[in-house]
């Protein structure tokens, strides 16, 4: 799929499906999701645009060059730490989906009432991602340090990425955790 | 004896070596559990990790983004000559890979969150020593991630419980689902006290894997049947091995602590004399 991405072509993906992602993602992890909230909170525009966009859970190893940055090192971080500020977050843009690791537990619904997705990008394989990531496209809130701050990235077919919560509110990593539970019987 | 000059030298090497590679068994242990999965996601996710750890070492670059913080166990003989503090040259060593490896900087104030920008800090990087008979001179270091880490978790059993561990493992691994980038070799810590158990955990989740016991075969075995799978997306293998790490303890104890490493089970070692 190509970035921006329309809602409405996301109904066509079932969570388990397997896709890769071309065009812009941006990086946001803990504090830039405190910072985005509390910048549209006031009323005021963000330095980028998320409008159709693919958030990316993730805190790059970045490297700055004569000319700009290069990407070291870049895979996704663990999304549960975010999942108390994405209910606002989707509330107060119109982002289409998220790639993160680990899933993002009770938000099913909420990825159906804002027919999102959730992408799972293969945790640690940040080598492999530096080299779909073609260009550093801005840098915002550097302030925060290098993994915390806001990446724009320019992406060819990065992935692979699972579907891990669908648009219609499946959860892939629910059904997995609930068929473990299932399977799990403590000595009594 | 060694200058503090060409010390630090080697530690650089040592970091960057850990961070670009994985060591042998760990790298055997992923394309085995590749081999053997059913599952068509489990398998997209091990190919990536097969592919990332190849692009890692041909292009000498970090295989995750997250360098971790550095862990590291130096062995020192009693008649082993050195001339510097060895805590010291460890941190330069580190602050120095920071730029050239280099390394994410993920060393923060644990309140203020401000980040030092080198990796070192209060008690960072973890340098433990053990004193042996001799004049030797080694280090190992370990790079631990924290979504791995942040799965840690420790609980004091009553002493008649001991029934209770395998359901306090994996109750953990259940709890950490794919968070801790799973396949993962899990650490567990019985016995000793409350900071030994924990401890323990982490020396167990850090060993080499190789064959297990009896016992943490039983366990891996039972992990394994809980089908998590690579990520948590499901599938065969959930960990690599599952290692036990005992100490005695009091009467009236029976603390176990669990810690995680992800796949990316970096390691390296240097004899020095």
């Amino acid at each position: 799929m190509r970035t921006p991405i329309r809602k409405d072509s996301l109904t066509r993906l079932s969570a388990g499906d397997l896709l890769y992602i071309s065009g812009r993602i941006v990086t946001a992890r803990d504090e830039a999701h405190r910072r985005i909230l509390e910048v549209l909170s006031r009323g005021e525009r963000l330095p980028f645009n998320l409008a159709g966009g693919v958030l990316y859970h993730c805190g790059p190893l970045v490297r700055k060059n004569n000319t700009g940055w290069t990407v070291v090192s870049a895979g996704p971080t663990t999304s549960e730490r975010m999942t108390g500020l994405t209910p606002e977050l989707l509330e107060r843009t119109s982002l289409s989906g998220i790639i993160g690791k680990g899933g993002m537990r009770g938000l099913g619904d909420l990825f159906r009432k804002k027919g999102c997705i959730y992408l799972a990008y293969p945790g640690g394989c940040a080598a492999l991602a530096a080299e779909r990531i073609t260009r550093v496209a801005g840098v915002h809130w550097l302030d925060l340090g290098m993994a915390e701050a806001v990446w724009e990235f320019e992406v060819d077919r990065f992935g692979p990425l699972i579907v891990g919560i669908d648009s219609q509110g499946r959860d892939l990593y629910e059904k997995v955790l609930k068929r473990s539970r299932e399977r799990y019987s403590p000595p009594r | 004896m060694i200058t503090r000059e060409s010390f630090v030298d080697e530690i650089v090497s040592l970091i960057e070596e850990s961070e670009v590679s994985l060591p042998d068994d760990v790298e055997r242990a992923l394309e085995a559990a590749f081999e053997r999965e059913s599952d068509p996601i489990a398998r997209s996710q091990l190919g990536a990790i097969l592919e990332n750890i190849e692009i890692a070492r041909e292009k000498r670059i970090p295989l995750c983004q997250d360098t971790g913080i550095l862990i590291f166990d130096v062995v020192v003989g009693t008649h082993a000559r050195i001339s510097f503090d060895i805590r010291d040259a460890i941190a330069d060593a580190v602050a120095v890979a920071t730029e050239t490896v280099p390394l994410r900087p993920s060393v923060v104030h644990p309140l203020t969150r401000k980040n030092t920008g080198n990796n070192t800090g209060k008690g960072l990087p973890d340098v433990l020593f053990n004193l042996v008979r001799g004049s030797s001179l080694e280090v190992s270091l370990y790079p631990k991630g924290a979504g791995s880490e942040n799965m840690s978790r420790l609980v004091m059993l009553k002493p008649i419980e001991s029934d209770e561990i395998r359901k306090f493992v994996l109750e953990t691994i259940i709890s950490a689902g794919g968070m801790p980038c799973p396949p993962v070799i899990v650490g567990v810590g019985i016995g000793g006290s409350s900071d030994l158990a924990t401890r323990l955990a982490k020396r167990a989740a850090l060993r080499p894997l190789g064959p297990m016991s009896e016992f943490e075969q039983e366990l891996c075995d039972a992990v394994n049947a809980l089908g998590i799978g690579p990520m948590g997306l499901g599938g065969d293998t959930t960990a690599l091995g599952v290692h036990v790490e005992m100490a005695h303890s009091h009467t009236a104890s029976l603390p176990v602590a669990v810690n995680i490493q992800c796949w990316a089970s970096r390691r390296a070692h240097k004899k020095f004399f």
